[in-house]
């Protein structure tokens, strides 16, 4: 287990003081003035030998997209953009570093903006966390007043801006081309690529769209080094991780461990173990509803990080561990998450738009049996005509939750099928 | 230029190509959509999907810019499956109303589905229903079918530049609408309905009227404004039942704007379709021989001096032609194609031509709009203005009204005084204009059309020259014609000869006495009581204000009803075609005149339209050139005088009601009602 | 006129509405559209009537259909009237897991009203959204700027008459719990550790 000693956000429950007096007895802004003096190309690099890889879900390799940012200034200003729009299912992680440790992020913000040459940062929150972005902005003004960021920010000579920007209910808008546009004051479709980001992004100029971790991590493993970082989990898949656990789980929690913990391990020790005992899981999304649920024999054995989930057919996510006990009707959890895309899908691309509602009907149906068995490999066949045929990746987001629970629980819908087939004549024979 | 490798074969295309242009160019088909190459690219339909080399997923090809060394496959199992999949989807919720939709026969889904669909839904839920919107008198919706390509979004917000129609909502229950639920303010609306690849917006006075494949097209032009748009006629037996715009990338592109469009219905309504001879104060049926004769009488009995002929705006140059030949044989001056009285004069050809062209305009970096309204006047020429700006770099002045022309303009006056003022070199923009590369200046009829239209003509002549803007291969002077008889006329002559009465003398003339015939060939447009007793014959195709007025009616033919030359604002010579025959005993314009000269004893040295051309052809030697946008020499025009204070307007206050067919029109009127007549405190531009 | 005829800022929110526009670069005031509407919605009783979107797209020099399409696009944009105490059931996998329909099932039983519906006297609309980013904490409820968690039926039915009854009932978990630690207690950044 972790010990606290290695944690980074050592305020996670809010028991301390989430102020700038209670971040910095806490290490938060020691020494950002030297930190920046070692050079913008200093920090990159150290951010890349961390192995720090992005939090919010796709695990890019965080220093190479800060590499991609443009040196020298073409006239335009580059941005930092923060992607606080949390709302994965399963995910609630970002809250907590906003409400409970928001000076871990602004100084982030400082030093990743000042090694990508940005003049601002832009915070992307989503609406729904008010009471997070009050705090937030309570917090960047605290920082302003003691000259941490702003002119001159911690008397380094550079001139640095945070602002937090609220979206207004689109899940769709954590996607980073669709935040763009959101902040642009538009409905969040996502953009084409290219032109990525890095080339032009919000108002055309070069930004870098990172998460709300990412960037929180970023001054700890710059004062503690890369390789105290890399030190933990395994290589690839280095670092800490906020893990949430939520579900049939005895107690639901947010917790910082190792990047690679196993998830038995993970579930045990954090969240109380699974309700009625390990033998009762029946199945694990293990990084956010995007994530193919797992069933219980895999959960016995995989750990929790990027490779070991991609080599069982899903993925590290977010590190949001949705827990299923054998009293789930998982046809149902399904088709809830199906609901969920239908709802949060922009509607811009054809595959998604149509597809997401066709497969969370057929679903529906299928959760009251009330389906034909060959109706699951045309559902397969939906799902797979829209997985990677979309501008985003929402599409496949909500392929894959589809696509794991015909891998694995195809039998339980076959089982639903024949049961409801049988019912009628039951109740005729009666 | 990148090389890049398409289905094994290695194609070099320019930089900024795209991957489906790339494609195109080798001769594969790449199904789409949401892509169209005149809007911007949205990328959303997904059906243009192809494979790249290094790519885990297939790209949108209209989307993706080529690069060095790509490699792209179209024709593999994986493309097939995904395009396959993205026309199900467009299916599955698409209605199956084939055999009722307008758009069958011409519908891309339908086609597309021919290439890519199943034999068979797999759907098996309920379909979605779409409230339809009103889009006004024009455009009919069924938005049930819309597969929400956003082709129509992104033409009224870039090239009509009215920011009215978006996407509302999201996800499966996204719709395109107003929000608001109102007709489109852009008089390029009806371009939406071309655009829609599904029977999403349909034409409404189209609607159910016929299948598009009982047609049959006639390429021709338009002559509803000076523009000379290039138009497809589909009629049906003896009637036009649509227009449609047909491709020509100096003049309108591919769009065409509501008039042209719309105005057809005013082809079956008001039409003159016999001879009328005046008895006793009212206008009685009468045989060609008869109403001939009266005309041939009368002119006899006056002599050459004592009578006129005011061309009008529909004027074919065949008409006039004759028409000029008959008058010379007989002895009268007095002739005129300019019934509105503007001060071109016909010596110069380039002070009466658009000489920077059209699609010249897209070269200029500055523009100066003098008393015109393009919007109104010439739809098109503001579309290519609009499209100049939106590439950046272009500015926009005017003197005139405050005009909404959907782009910026930097209004600097009102009146002539300004226009005084950068003539005489005293005003800031004569610096913005000589510093361009490409300057410009419009001059609009509004500009012309006054008593003072000489000495404007000439200040604008002094700017042009004085800031350059005629240089080796360039002209920025241009008159912009809101008649598409106009250029014509001016060209072979149809002004005032020796001694000759112009429009203005005319009328008077007609008023006091002196002339004691007027011949108005299709003009309507002048101020029929100052006719006064004079005898008065009426030669054209609607029951408009000349016909009212004549004591002789001679059926004539509408542009769909004749081949016929216009020569457009530009001095481009092209031809209509004869979409369908006259109706009852109207005949064909030329042969009209060349019946009567034999009637009074002219004798015109030409039997058939061939020999007329020829002789239009040998005494104008330009005319034999057609389709093309001649340079003509530059030398000094205008006469320099006092000029007027009083504000510059745009000759047209209502753009659905310019001509005797759009006032024969219900589509137009309708339009009318509710862009122009309904407004208060209505502007040149509101609509 | 009624509110859903006429809208302007009042004075100390055109103030605020200036300041958020001053967030952006020059030029790029569209950026504050999302957070204006937001702004508008709050002045007008938690709604936009068409007259507040005009107004905003005025304000920022907007086509109104820019606004239009941003306004259906968003969730949290009300474009009808809303009771005063919006009360949003996520009812999501996470809290679906921890018995959001019990949840949901209270809010019927107490308010009298179905999902998508406003109480008669206007003071509750009950309305079912997606995921709001408090799993740990399921199921979860959305009323006013506040998140309630950890709920069951008897704790809803228990906030509802507080809100009936004009309380501010305190936000966050209603069972006894520091924030997103384990219910029994934190058993890391407990200070124990070495």
């Amino acid at each position: 287990m972790l010990s606290d000693k290695d944690r980074i956000f050592t305020n996670l429950y809010g028991r301390e003081d989430w102020r700038l007096a209670g971040a910095k007895k806490r290490g938060d802004w020691a020494g950002t003035k030297e930190l920046m003096a070692k050079g913008q190309d200093w920090i990159v690099e150290e951010i890349k030998a961390s192995g720090l890889r992005g939090r919010g879900g796709a695990g890019f390799p965080t220093g190479m997209k800060w590499s991609f940012m443009p040196k020298k200034s073409d006239d335009r200003p580059s941005f930092l953009v923060v992607n606080a729009d949390e709302g994965e299912p399963g995910t609630c992680k970002d809250r907590d570093m906003l409400r409970h440790d928001p000076h871990k992020l602004i100084e982030g913000c400082l030093l990743g903006g000042y090694a990508m040459r940005c003049r601002a940062a832009y915070i992307y929150i989503r609406g729904e966390l008010m009471r997070e972005a009050e705090t937030l902005q309570t917090a960047i003004d605290e920082a302003y007043a003691a000259g941490l960021i702003g002119k001159n920010a911690c008397g380094s000579g550079y001139d640095f801006d945070v602002y937090v920007h609220r979206g207004a209910g689109a899940y769709i808008c954590g996607e980073e081309m669709a935040l763009i546009e959101s902040l642009e004051g538009k409905p969040g479709k996502p953009r084409l690529k290219p032109p990525f980001p890095a080339a032009a992004g919000v108002w055309g100029c070069p930004t870098t769209v990172n998460n709300v971790e990412t960037i929180a991590v970023a001054p700890t493993i710059l004062r503690r080094g890369a390789a105290w970082f890399a030190s933990f989990g395994r290589p690839n898949n280095t670092g800490t991780k906020v893990y949430c656990i939520s579900g049939h789980v005895n107690e639901p929690c947010n917790v910082e461990e190792s990047m690679s913990i196993p998830l038995r391990e993970l579930i045990e020790k954090h969240a109380g173990g699974v309700r009625g005992g390990w033998d009762n899981l029946l199945a694990v999304i293990p990084g956010g509803s995007s994530t193919p649920l797992i069933p219980k024999s895999v959960c016995d054995t995989v750990l929790m990080d990027f490779d070991a989930l991609r080599e069982v057919k899903s993925g590290l996510g977010t590190a949001a561990v949705i827990v299923m006990d054998k009293s789930t009707d998982i046809i149902k959890a399904i088709s809830r998450l199906a609901k969920f895309y239908m709802h949060e899908s922009c509607g811009q691309c054809t595959p998604c738009r149509e597809g997401t509602g066709w497969m969370w009907r057929m679903l529906e149906r299928m959760v009251k049996g009330d389906a034909r068995p060959e109706e699951i490999d045309l559902l397969l066949d939906v799902s797979n005509e829209i997985d990677g045929h979309t501008i985003c990746a929402l599409g496949d987001g909500a392929a894959w939750p589809v696509q794991g629970l015909i891998r694995h629980f195809r039998p339980v819908i076959e089982e639903r099928i024949r049961t409801a087939r049988l019912k009628p004549l039951q109740t005729a024979a009666e | 230029m990148p090389k890049l490798t398409i289905n094994g074969t290695e194609v070099t295309v320019d930089a900024g190509t795209t991957v489906l242009q790339a494609c195109e160019q080798l001769g594969i088909e790449i199904p789409r959509f949401c892509y169209h190459d005149r809007l911007q690219i949205a990328g959303n339909c997904r059906m243009c999907l192809v494979e790249m080399e290094k790519s885990p997923k297939p790209i949108a090809s209209c989307a993706m810019p080529v690069n060095e060394g790509m490699v792209i496959r179209t024709n593999t199992p994986k493309v097939r499956k995904a395009r396959n999949g993205v026309m199900e989807f467009l299916l599955i919720n698409h209605p199956l109303d084939c055999p009722i939709c307008d758009q069958g026969g011409e519908c891309d889904l339908q086609d597309q589905a021919m290439a890519y669909g199943l034999d068979r839904s797999r759907y098996a839920e309920f379909k979605r229903a779409v409230p339809d919107k009103d889009l006004g008198p024009l455009i009919e919706t069924h938005m049930t079918r819309c597969i929400h390509c956003t082709r129509c979004i992104r033409f009224a917000t870039d090239v009509a530049g009215v920011e009215e129609l978006g996407t509302m909502g999201r996800g499966e229950h996204m719709e395109i609408g107003t929000y608001v639920e109102k007709a489109l303010t852009s008089e390029l609306s009806g371009n939406m309905i071309d655009l829609c690849p599904v029977g999403a917006l349909n034409s409404k006075p189209y609607a159910y009227t016929a299948r598009t494949w009982e047609l049959v097209r006639t390429e021709t032009i338009d002559v509803l404004d000076a523009v000379g748009s290039n138009i497809n006629v589909n009629s049906r037996g003896r009637e036009v039942m649509r227009v449609l715009p047909r491709l020509n990338e100096e003049i309108n592109e591919e769009w065409i704007s509501d008039k042209t469009r719309f105005a057809y219905d005013g082809l079956r309504r008001n039409r003159l379709d016999r001879p009328y001879v005046r008895k006793n104060g009212v206008l009685e049926p009468a045989t060609w021989q008869e109403a001939l004769g009266t005309v041939a009488s009368k002119m006899t009995g006056i002599g050459g001096g004592g009578m006129a002929a005011i061309a009008g705006d529909l004027a074919c140059v065949e008409s006039m032609m004759a028409l000029k030949d008959v008058f010379e044989q007989l002895g009268s001056p007095h002739l005129d194609c300019r019934q509105d009285g503007a001060k071109l004069g016909a010596s110069v050809r380039a002070s009466y031509l658009f000489n920077t062209t059209i699609a010249g305009i897209e070269d200029a970096d500055v523009c100066l709009l003098i008393g015109t309204n393009p919007r109104w006047e010439a739809a098109l020429v503001n579309a290519r203005l609009r499209k100049r700006y939106l590439r950046g770099g272009f500015r926009v002045f005017s003197i005139g009204p405050r005009l909404d022309l959907t782009f910026p303009v930097e209004n600097l006056g009102a009146g002539p005084e300004t226009l005084g003022a950068i003539a005489g070199g005293g005003h800031p923009l004569v610096e913005t204009l000589s510093a361009a590369i490409r300057p410009m200046l419009v001059v609009g009829q509004g500009a012309l059309a006054r008593p003072d239209g000489a000495a404007i003509l000439a200040a604008a002549w002094r700017i042009a020259v004085t800031c350059r803007m005629v240089r080796d291969s360039w002209n920025g002077f241009n008159v912009l014609h809101t008649a598409a008889a106009r250029v014509g006329g001016l060209d072979i002559g149809f002004v005032p000869g020796k001694d000759g009465a112009d429009t203005g003398a005319i009328l008077d003339g007609a008023a006091s006495g002196r002339l004691g015939l007027v011949y108005l060939l299709g003009a309507d447009g002048i101020d029929m009581r100052r006719l006064g007793s004079t005898f008065v014959v009426y030669q054209g195709h609607h029951g408009d204000a000349g016909a009212n007025r004549a004591d002789v009616v001679l059926p004539g033919a509408a542009y769909t009803e004749k081949p016929a030359t216009y020569v457009n604002t530009e001095g481009r010579v092209q031809q209509a075609k004869r979409v369908v025959f006259p109706p009852g005993e109207a005949r064909e314009d030329w042969a009209i005149v060349r019946a009567l000269s034999e009637t009074v004893g002219a004798h015109l040295p030409y039997d058939n339209l061939n020999e007329l051309r020829s002789r239009v052809e040998r005494q104008f030697p330009h005319f034999t050139a057609h389709d093309v946008a001649p340079r003509a020499p530059w030398s000094s025009f205008g006469t320099e005088g006092r000029m007027d204070p009083a504000p510059l307007r745009s000759p047209i206050d209502d753009f659905y009601m310019t001509d005797p067919i759009c006032r024969a029109s219900e589509t137009m009127a309708a339009c009318s009602a509710l862009y122009v007549g309904s407004a208060p405190g209505k502007t040149g531009t509101h609509g | 006129m009624s509110a859903a005829e006429q809208f302007t800022f009042t004075p100390e929110n055109a103030e605020m509405a200036r300041a958020i526009v001053a967030k952006y670069p020059a030029g790029k005031q569209q950026s504050a559209l999302l957070p204006l509407l937001d702004l508008a919605q709050r002045q007008n009783q938690g709604w936009l009537p068409r007259a507040a979107m005009d107004h905003v797209a005025a304000f920022l020099g907007l086509a109104p259909i820019r606004v239009y399409e941003v306004a259906t696009f968003y969730t949290m944009y009300n474009l009808k009237s809303i009771g005063r105490h919006h009360v949003q059931v996520c009812t999501t996998t996470p809290c679906w897991l921890r018995g959001s329909d019990q949840i949901i099932d209270a809010c019927r039983h107490r308010l009298g009203i179905d999902v998508g519906e406003t109480t008669p006297d206007g003071k509750f609309s009950l309305s079912e959204v997606e995921c709001l980013a408090a799993c740990v904490n399921a199921p979860v409820v959305w009323v006013g700027d506040d998140f309630f968690e950890d709920l069951d039926a008897a704790s809803m039915t228990r906030l509802l008459d507080d809100l009936a009854a004009g309380k501010q009932p305190k936000a966050g978990p209603q069972i006894k719990r520091q924030t997103s630690a384990p219910a029994s207690g934190a058993k890391t950044l407990t200070g124990k550790d070495a």
